[in-house]
């Protein structure tokens, strides 16, 4: 016992007198979790919009009232024509604009059919898509509200509920994918690095000349990751929690025990990756490429797991932040219990059973 | 007493025999020279006699214990310092010695003991909480050095102990390998500094896996008919490639 004390109060030395370790062990998730939190963000506030109304009537006036009232756009000013629009588009000035053809109320009550321009900004696309979408919404709740008020005999309203995050917050979406890259990294790619730069450096060669059983060393000097993986965990949660008011629905005791499990499974890998190379140069590209990049890109953290291409489908099955996001997604939103991510939960078990396996194969090949 | 016995010592890597059935012992208080071309086997000889390494087959004992069964009490009776620097720059003077102290299980209170006996031995008491990496070169080497023996250990390796030391520091470092042999301790040392081969009780040189030279300088002068271990080591040397 007194071996791995000592082991890991050196690994904690390193972790300390290093300030670049100490930056991505401390300053990443707070910087990730704050730029995901307030920078990035699905929701928009504020577009500015221009209307061109050819109508002038009360009808017009209402609708453009109605769209500007609401958080999402802000009235920039009334436009002559379209090529004025076009010109505010080419500065910049606005997002989207707005065409109201002559006569607008005369032919809403007298049930002619009129057609109502929106013109959006598809420079970035999904914004125009999210603008526009939020514009055609008020203009359908304005116009059922009047056909309400004048008594139409038939009409289907629609309402929309949206469980789990009924205001569509992309902080609770990106919680969750911002604790699991977060957990990768420290678990994965500093442990790799930490225990190549023993190999790299010659003093694995005499740990293992030194009485300490070769496990002690492993275990000793990824241990302090392992606390420092809870810690960031605790740090995400209670950031999310607090400032970004992310709901934990489920139990918490549950969470835990799962953040455990994944912090395991990536150790696993950290390990796995540090009995292939000796050298920390290559152990960090090897974490980079084949842990980050998948675990941002293929874990369903931005990019939505079921539009992708069929292989790239699949071949998320293998990378572990998927099945912890799901998890995480599982219980901190729909607040569910074991029975329902025990089936994730297995298939992270599974995982790190392989690769330590795997692992303690490699590292007895290497001393034969 | 032999520390070391090794009888017909053979290591294979697959239809390569890095070491080929090698025989040889070290006496207690002995400074033995292993020396030898990079690829003779030296290395892998060396990582078998220290436990890293799995024999193919022969027989050797180590401080009393078999190479293949006590592996473990081997561990806990030799010192080692690697050819690259053996301790940690982001650890200070301090920090290195009670760590690789405690490794080989030297109880907290006699290491407190013996690391500021240490400290004064080597006169770095004033650097004891400075980081190891910011000490010039030759204090590290000693440092070390007195590091992988602080255990008391009854037989020390030295891998290429002295590369990239200026020649003073290597006089130093070897006045201290003869103070460790004078109280006892076996020197086991690996180098290609055939002016340090003179320095060493006996001498081995290997050449394909074989010893094909073992005895004092005195006597491998004699044998090779050759003025130095400089013109020895090159005989063997050109003997090996025509042969």
């Amino acid at each position: 016992m007194r071996q791995l004390r000592i082991v890991i109060l050196k690994e904690f030395y390193h972790i300390l007198r290093d300030s670049r370790t100490l930056l991505i062990l401390f300053g990443l998730p707070l910087v990730q979790i704050l730029l995901f939190g307030f920078a990035i963000t699905n929701e928009i506030k504020g577009a500015k919009m221009a209307v061109v109304d050819a109508s002038g009537d009360d009808i017009s006036r209402e609708m453009v009232q109605r769209l500007t009232a609401s958080d999402y756009f802000i009235y920039q000013g009334r436009a002559g024509s379209r090529e004025e629009v076009l010109h505010l588009f080419r500065e910049g000035k606005i997002k989207m604009a707005l065409f109201i053809p002559p006569n607008l109320q005369r032919d809403f009550y007298h049930g002619e059919a009129t057609e109502i321009q929106l013109l959006a900004d598809a420079t970035d696309p999904n914004t125009a898509t999210t603008l526009v979408n939020y514009a055609t919404a008020i203009i359908n709740d304005y116009q059922l509200e009047k056909l309400d008020a004048q008594d139409a005999p038939f009409q289907i309203k629609t309402e929309l509920t949206m469980r789990y995050n009924p205001l569509l917050k992309s902080v609770y979406l990106f919680v969750p994918g911002v604790m699991t890259v977060i957990l990768m990294l420290v678990s994965a790619m500093m442990t790799s690095i930490a225990l190549t730069r023993e190999k790299e450096l010659g003093t694995m060669e005499v740990l293992l000349v030194s009485p300490l059983q070769p496990p002690f060393i492993i275990i000793g000097k990824v241990i302090p990751y392992f606390i420092l993986g809870m810690v960031n965990a605790t740090l995400i949660v209670t950031l999310g929690v607090l400032v970004f008011g992310m709901p934990v629905q489920g139990s918490w005791l549950l969470l835990g025990a799962e953040t455990i499990l994944f912090i395991l499974t990536s150790l696993a890998l950290g390990i796995l990756i540090s009995t292939r190379t000796d050298s920390q140069q290559v152990a960090m590209m090897m974490s980079l490429m084949a842990l980050m990049l998948p675990t941002i890109i293929l874990s369903g953290f931005i990019f939505p797991i079921e539009s992708m291409p069929r292989p790239l489908q699949l071949l998320s099955n293998i990378i572990p932040a998927k099945w912890f996001i799901i998890i995480l997604r599982n219980i901190m939103l729909k607040g569910v219990g074991f029975d329902f991510v025990w089936r994730e939960t297995l298939i992270l078990f599974g995982m790190f059973s392989f690769f330590t396996l795997l692992s303690i194969r490699n590292f007895k090949t290497r001393l034969a | 007493m032999d520390v070391i016995t090794a009888d017909k010592l053979t290591k294979r890597f697959g239809d390569f025999v890095a070491v080929d059935q090698i025989s040889f012992s070290v006496k207690q208080g002995e400074i033995f020279g292993f020396l030898g071309a990079n690829g003779a086997g030296k290395t892998t000889a060396m990582r078998m006699l220290t436990g890293l390494s799995r024999p193919t087959s022969g027989q050797a004992q180590v401080a009393g214990f078999d190479i293949y069964r006590d592996v473990e009490k081997i561990k806990r009776r030799i010192g080692y310092m690697s050819q690259k620097f053996s301790l940690y720059e982001d650890l200070t003077v301090s920090e290195n010695i009670e760590f690789y102290g405690g490794v080989y299980g030297i109880k907290a209170r006699d290491l407190r003991l013996k690391t500021s006996q240490l400290l004064s031995e080597l006169g770095l008491q004033e650097v004891a909480r400075t980081l190891v990496g910011s000490l010039p070169l030759g204090w590290k080497q000693k440092l070390a050095f007195s590091v992988a023996i602080m255990h008391d250990p009854a037989l020390v390796f030295l891998d290429e102990p002295t590369g990239g030391v200026d020649p003073i520091t290597r006089r130093q470092f070897w006045e201290m390998i003869y103070q460790a042999a004078d109280r006892g301790v076996t020197i086991f040392v690996t180098t290609h500094y055939m002016d340090e081969a003179e320095y060493c009780d006996r001498i081995s040189m290997m050449a394909n896996g074989r010893i094909a030279a073992l005895g004092t300088p005195q006597e491998l002068r004699e044998q090779f008919q050759a003025p130095d271990m400089n013109a020895i080591f090159l005989k063997i040397a050109r003997g090996s490639q025509t042969a």
